[in-house]
């Protein structure tokens, strides 16, 4: 027995976010308050300034993600934390934090959509905001959480996914998992990873901050260490300087592009519960898998064959995962807060295995829901029952 | 460092590494701006590795890949965003910002304030050439009424920014105006504004010939840096004009030199009491 564990504590979702960005490392925070993730911010004001750390409020969602990209690059780990309007506002900055590759985390509270929407009810509308909110092509790692104990491990998480993958990570709440409180055992610092950036060992001359690796992570420098050099959002060269050659723009694409699908095992996280033998299957993330779990639960002891795939990482969309466990399965039941988001992707990777729309064997079942409200274990559980 | 021959010193702060030649068109000013930052950082002996020079988008914009500095050629109008973030994270780097009259005071206006505002020491040096010559010509918030723009065929109608006056409404601790046709002064107004702690704006007035100069027909490039000469006038002459003569005048000079305290220092005394209290406990 360790001589010292750790009580278990009541603590909020965005408190435990808060608290995972602290455990990673966190020195840098550029927030604007908006609800449901204003505690976030509450919490780093506090304590960031007692670790030495930086916070500051900025001027709006804009000047925040341009702030911490600013704070990244001179070799911060940085975050903001907001919601579906402030994301919407951020989208040009993330996308250039994904094309400089400057390591960074945003955290997106979900509120209900579109526009100021419903603010203080949950969502899982920006699931598809959070693939392809910047323009142009870029990917995007996602993560999801579904209770107060993952919020923290996914925010260390994405906190090291950005520093190994030089990226903007998105982590993806939503204002229940946000503000609900649960008992949670916060693990030893000992026993976190922290993952930070690598930093280069070679004379400032050599020095390319964009230079290709076969495994698509390299060692990068930050301002003001000595390694001088140059970073744009325009379409650039190994050096960072501005190109318009089109190999160099295609070499530019393609690793961006790489980077992260050749390393789709090590960003690719999910849950399988009960899939031993499942004939139907709950696809489900974040809150409303909470729900798709306790449906299980209930069906099975009506003896169905039900289990439930949970993404942890929403992007990239773990296909292969998905076509593994299908194999045996007949019915697909997505539930989520929106109007279709994740079924979709659902379809398009099950597309290529059943010719679902022909078949009345097969078929994918959405459960949505728009109302501000989460779906029930009774709502999934009953709609089985009519498909039966 | 007085002593060194000045191509020395430029060819010190220059990359060699393929960018030249610059993408400027002839008779523009900012070639002027950059070799005045230049001579100004090398009188104040400035570290190069431990300077960073950030900009948006614009045709001033482009002035960072030609500087062997920590460099940042970032998103229109957000410039000030990333060097708060820059300088508040490492206060001990020397960080400026490069930007135009679009991109500063359209785009940008709220991070011009509000850096402004919290007295962060960052220098601004604005290349206002009173049009959005990256994209054509465009009417920007500085084009003089009635002038042309390509979005103003008709004439403009907006009344103008002063951009020095909003910068010192808003906080700003150091602000001085110059032209690219007073170099000399230029240079001496961005070394003060890069000497003093604090939020600085040192607006040039610069010329654009090829696009706004056209529009407008200000004639050569020499014609329009002798309408510089003529236009902008330090307070006194200024003083002296009646309202008709004030007309078109622009005032150059330092227009606010005052101390106040600054935003990097103001945290890291919070973040020094914060630890004291917590070593006494």
């Amino acid at each position: 027995m360790a001589k010292k564990t750790n009580r278990s504590v009541l603590m909020q979702g965005n408190e435990a976010i808060a608290k995972g960005a602290l455990a990673a490392g966190i020195d840098f925070f550029g927030g604007y308050p908006i609800t449901p993730s204003t505690e976030i911010a509450e919490i780093m004001s506090e304590e960031l300034p007692k670790i030495g750390g930086k916070f500051i409020q900025m001027e709006d969602e804009i000047a925040s993600i341009s702030s911490i990209i600013g704070a990244s690059l001179s070799g911060a780990k940085a975050m903001t934390a907001t919601s579906g309007p402030g994301v919407s506002l951020m989208a040009e900055g993330i996308g250039f934090a994904k094309m400089v590759e400057a390591p960074c985390v945003v955290v997106n509270v979900m509120r209900g959509g579109p526009s100021t929407g419903s603010p203080t009810k949950p969502s899982q509308a920006d699931i598809m905001q959070a693939r392809w909110g910047n323009h142009g092509d870029a990917p995007a790692i996602v993560l999801y959480p579904n209770s107060v104990l993952e919020s923290y491990q996914l925010t260390i998480r994405a906190f090291n996914l950005a520093e190994k993958y030089r990226t903007c990570v998105i982590v993806l709440s939503d204002e229940v998992l946000g503000h609900m409180r649960e008992a949670v055992t916060l693990p030893n610092m000992k026993d976190v990873n922290i993952i930070n950036r690598i930093k280069p060992n070679i004379p400032p001359e050599w020095y390319k901050h964009y230079s290709k690796n076969p495994k698509y992570i390299s060692p990068f420098a930050s301002y003001g260490e000595g390694y001088r050099f140059h970073v744009t959002g325009l379409a650039h060269d190994e050096y960072g300087f501005p190109t318009n050659r089109a190999d160099e723009t295609q070499e530019l694409m393609d690793r961006l592009k790489e980077k992260v699908t050749h390393n789709l095992d090590d960003i690719i996280q999910v849950e399988a519960y009960r899939m031993e033998d499942a004939r139907s299957v709950i696809f489900a993330a974040g809150i409303s898998s909470r729900a798709a779990k306790e449906a299980v639960i209930k069906a099975r002891k009506s003896g169905r064959k039900v289990g439930m795939l949970r993404p942890l990482t929403i992007w990239p969309f773990p296909d292969a995962i998905l076509k593994k466990y299908m194999n045996n399965v007949r019915r697909i039941y997505v539930p989520e807060l929106n109007q279709g988001q994740l079924i979709n992707e659902v379809k398009r990777v099950m597309g290529s295995i059943w010719n679902y729309t022909n078949t009345k064997s097969h078929s994918i079942i959405p459960i949505q829901k728009n109302s501000g409200q989460l779906i029930t274990p009774d709502e999934i559980v009953n709609i089985m029952k009519e498909k039966k | 460092m007085q002593n060194i021959p000045q191509k020395i010193v430029q060819g010190k702060y220059l990359r060699h590494k393929k960018n030249f030649p610059h993408v400027w068109c002839p008779g523009c000013s900012n070639g002027i701006v950059l070799g005045a930052i230049i001579r100004a950082m090398a009188k104040l002996e400035w570290k190069r590795s431990n300077t960073a020079m950030v900009s948006g988008i614009g045709c001033s914009s482009r002035m960072p890949v030609y500087v062997d500095l920590n460099t940042l050629h970032s998103l229109h109008g957000r410039a000030i965003a990333y060097a708060t973030g820059m300088k508040l994270y490492k206060p001990q780097m020397n960080v400026m910002v490069v930007t135009g009259d679009g991109d500063a005071t359209a785009i940008g206006g709220n991070h011009l304030i509000h850096a402004a505002r919290r007295n962060i020491d960052i220098t601004v040096v604005l290349i206002n050439n009173y049009i959005y010559g990256m994209t054509g010509g465009q009417y920007s918030p500085t084009t003089p009424t009635g002038d042309k723009a390509t979005t103003t065929p008709y004439g403009n109608l907006d009344p103008t920014f002063d951009i020095c006056k909003l910068a010192m409404g808003a906080g700003a601790t150091f602000v001085a105006r110059s032209s690219a046709y007073h170099a000399i002064e230029a240079n001496n107004f961005i070394r003060k504004g890069f000497e003093h702690k604090g939020f600085s704006l040192v607006e040039i007035i610069s010329a654009c010939p090829v696009i706004y100069g056209r529009l407008n027909k200000k004639g050569s490039p020499a014609d329009m840096m002798r309408s510089m000469k003529k236009n902008v006038i330090p307070q006194k002459s200024y003083d002296k004009l009646d309202e008709k003569q004030r007309n078109g005048k622009m005032i150059r000079g330092i227009l606010q030199d005052i101390d106040k305290p600054e935003y990097c220092e103001v945290y890291d005394e919070l973040v020094q009491s914060l630890q004291n209290k917590k070593g006494n406990k």
